[in-house]
C-alpha cells in the first residue's frame, strides 16, 4: 500500500490494530512477563529493538529474494534473521545490564518465538510497505506491544493486593482482564484500515 | 551425542497430550493461533489439522536426525526444519483451499513460531525414537486441535448462531457480535480455564473430604 503517511502507519500498528489486543500476536510474553511493571517495560524495549532490527533486515532480504525469484525461502530466512537479532540483543544485554538479563530469564531467548516479531516481518511484506513505512510499522508495533504489556502489568500489580476467588487465580483471570483491555481497544477500530 | 532415553510406547504416550498435558488448557502454549483463528469452527479445524501435520512431520524428521544434529546449533536446526514443513503446508493449502487460506491469512506462516512444536522437538523428539515421537506428536496435535475446536465452536455458536456454517438457532437468534471479535477469544478461553479450575478444585475437595475431616 503506497501513500500511507508514516504517522498513520505508526498509529495503526500501535493502537488501532494493536498487535497484542486486536491481532493476538505475542500472547505468550504478554501473559508471562506482565507480572511487574519494571520487567514489563524492559521486555517491551527489548522486543521493540528486535522488531526494528528484524524488520529492516527483512525488508532487505525481501528485495534480495524477489530479485532472485526465490520467494519460497522467505519464511526460513526471516526466522533465521530474527533468531540472530535476538542473539544480538541477548549478548548486549548480558554485557550491559546483567540484572535485567536475569530478570527476563527464559523469556529473552523466547522472543525468537514471539509471533509478533515474525508477524511484523510478514505483514510488512504482505502490505508492500516501502523502507520508511516498514521502519515506522515496526516501531509502532513495538510501541503497541509495550503499551499492552504495561497496561496489563499495572492491572496485575493492583490485583495482587485484592482477594480473588481461588479458582480464578492465575491464567483464567489474566485472560479475562486481557479480554476487557481488548474490548476497550475495539473502540479505536473504526479509525484505521 | 546424547544418550538415547527412548521410553516405551504406551497408551499414555498418546493420551497425555490430549488431556493431562493438553498444550492449550494446561500448558498455555501456542496461545496466538488459539485466540486468533478460532472465530469459526471451520477455521479452527483447518488450523488444528495444519499444526498437527507440521508437528508430526517436523518431529519425526528431528527424531530421525537426533544423532546428527550438534547440540550447539540444535534450536536453529529445529526452526529450519519446522519452517520447511510450514512452507509446505502454506503452499498446499493455497493450492487446494483458497477460501480457508484467505481466512487464516498470515497465521499459517506463523505456525513456525508456535511454541508447542519447538517445545515438543526440544523435550521429546530429540530424545526419543521415531515411532514413539510420532505417537506423542499425534497426541499433542490432536489435543491442540480439540482445544481449538472447543473454543471455535463456542465462539461460532454464540457469535453467529451456527456451527461449521450450518445455522443452529434459527432466524430469530440475535448474534453476540463480541464473541467473534478479538475480546470474545479472551473471554471464552478464560471461561474454559475457570471451568477446568473449578472442576479440579471440586475434585480435590471431594478427595479431601473422603480422607478425613481433620486433614484440613
Amino acid at each position: 500500500m503506497q501513500g500511507e503517511s508514516l504517522t498513520f502507519v505508526f498509529l495503526n500498528a500501535a493502537i488501532i490494530n494493536n498487535f497484542v489486543l486486536a491481532m493476538f500476536l505475542g500472547i505468550c510474553p504478554f501473559l508471562g512477563v506482565s507480572g511487574k511493571l519494571k520487567t514489563a517495560s524492559s521486555m517491551g524495549a527489548a522486543t521493540t529493538l528486535v522488531m526494528l532490527i528484524s524488520s529492516v533486515s527483512a525488508y532487505g532480504l525481501n528485495v534480495l529474494l524477489t530479485s532472485f525469484e526465490i520467494e519460497f525461502l522467505r519464511l526460513i530466512s526471516y526466522i533465521a534473521v530474527i533468531a540472530s537479532a535476538v542473539q544480538l540483543v541477548e549478548m548486549s544485554m548480558k554485557k550491559f545490564s546483567p540484572g535485567l538479563f536475569r530478570a527476563l530469564g527464559i523469556y529473552l531467548p523466547l522472543i525468537t518465538t514471539n509471533c509478533a516479531v515474525l508477524g511484523v516481518a510478514l505483514f510488512q511484506t504482505a502490505k508492500e510497505y516501502d523502507f520508511l513505512q516498514a521502519t515506522s510499522y515496526s516501531l509502532g508495533a513495538g510501541a503497541g506491544f509495550t503499551l499492552a504489556l504495561l497496561l496489563m502489568a499495572g492491572l496485575r500489580e493492583k490485583l495482587e493486593l485484592s482477594t480473588v476467588p481461588r479458582i480464578a487465580q492465575g491464567a483464567g483471570l489474566s485472560l479475562m482482564l486481557a479480554g476487557l483491555l481488548s474490548l476497550s481497544f475495539m473502540g479505536f477500530a473504526g479509525l484505521g484500515g | 551425542m546424547r544418550p538415547d532415553l527412548t521410553q516405551p510406547i504406551t497408551m499414555d504416550t498418546f493420551l497425555r497430550g490430549i488431556w493431562r498435558e493438553n498444550p492449550v488448557f494446561v500448558a498455555l502454549l501456542g496461545m496466538c493461533p488459539v485466540l486468533a483463528v478460532t472465530n469459526t469452527a471451520t477455521n479452527s479445524l483447518a488450523m488444528g489439522v495444519s499444526t498437527l501435520f507440521v508437528l508430526i512431520g517436523s518431529n519425526v524428521l528431528i527424531s530421525m536426525l537426533r544423532h546428527f544434529i550438534p547440540k550447539q546449533v540444535r534450536i536453529a536446526t529445529y526452526i529450519v526444519i519446522i519452517a520447511t514443513f510450514v512452507t509446505m503446508v502454506d503452499y498446499i493449502l493455497q493450492a487446494f483451499s483458497p477460501a480457508v487460506y484467505a481466512a487464516l491469512g498470515a497465521f499459517i506462516q506463523l505456525i513456525v513460531v508456535n511454541c508447542i512444536i519447538l517445545g515438543r522437538a526440544e523435550s521429546y523428539a530429540s530424545k526419543n525414537a521415531v515411532l514413539s515421537t510420532a505417537v506423542n506428536a499425534a497426541g499433542m496435535g490432536l489435543g491442540f486441535t480439540l482445544a481449538l475446536l472447543m473454543l471455535g465452536s463456542v465462539r461460532e455458536l454464540f457469535g453467529m448462531g451456527s456451527l461449521f456454517g450450518v445455522p443452529v438457532f434459527g432466524e430469530s437468534f440475535q448474534p453476540w457480535l463480541v464473541m467473534i471479535l478479538p475480546p470474545g477469544g479472551f473471554f471464552v478461553l478464560g471461561s474454559w480455564l475457570l471451568l477446568f479450575a473449578w472442576w479440579r478444585e471440586r475434585k480435590a475437595r471431594k478427595a479431601l473430604v473422603e480422607e478425613a475431616a481433620h486433614a484440613r
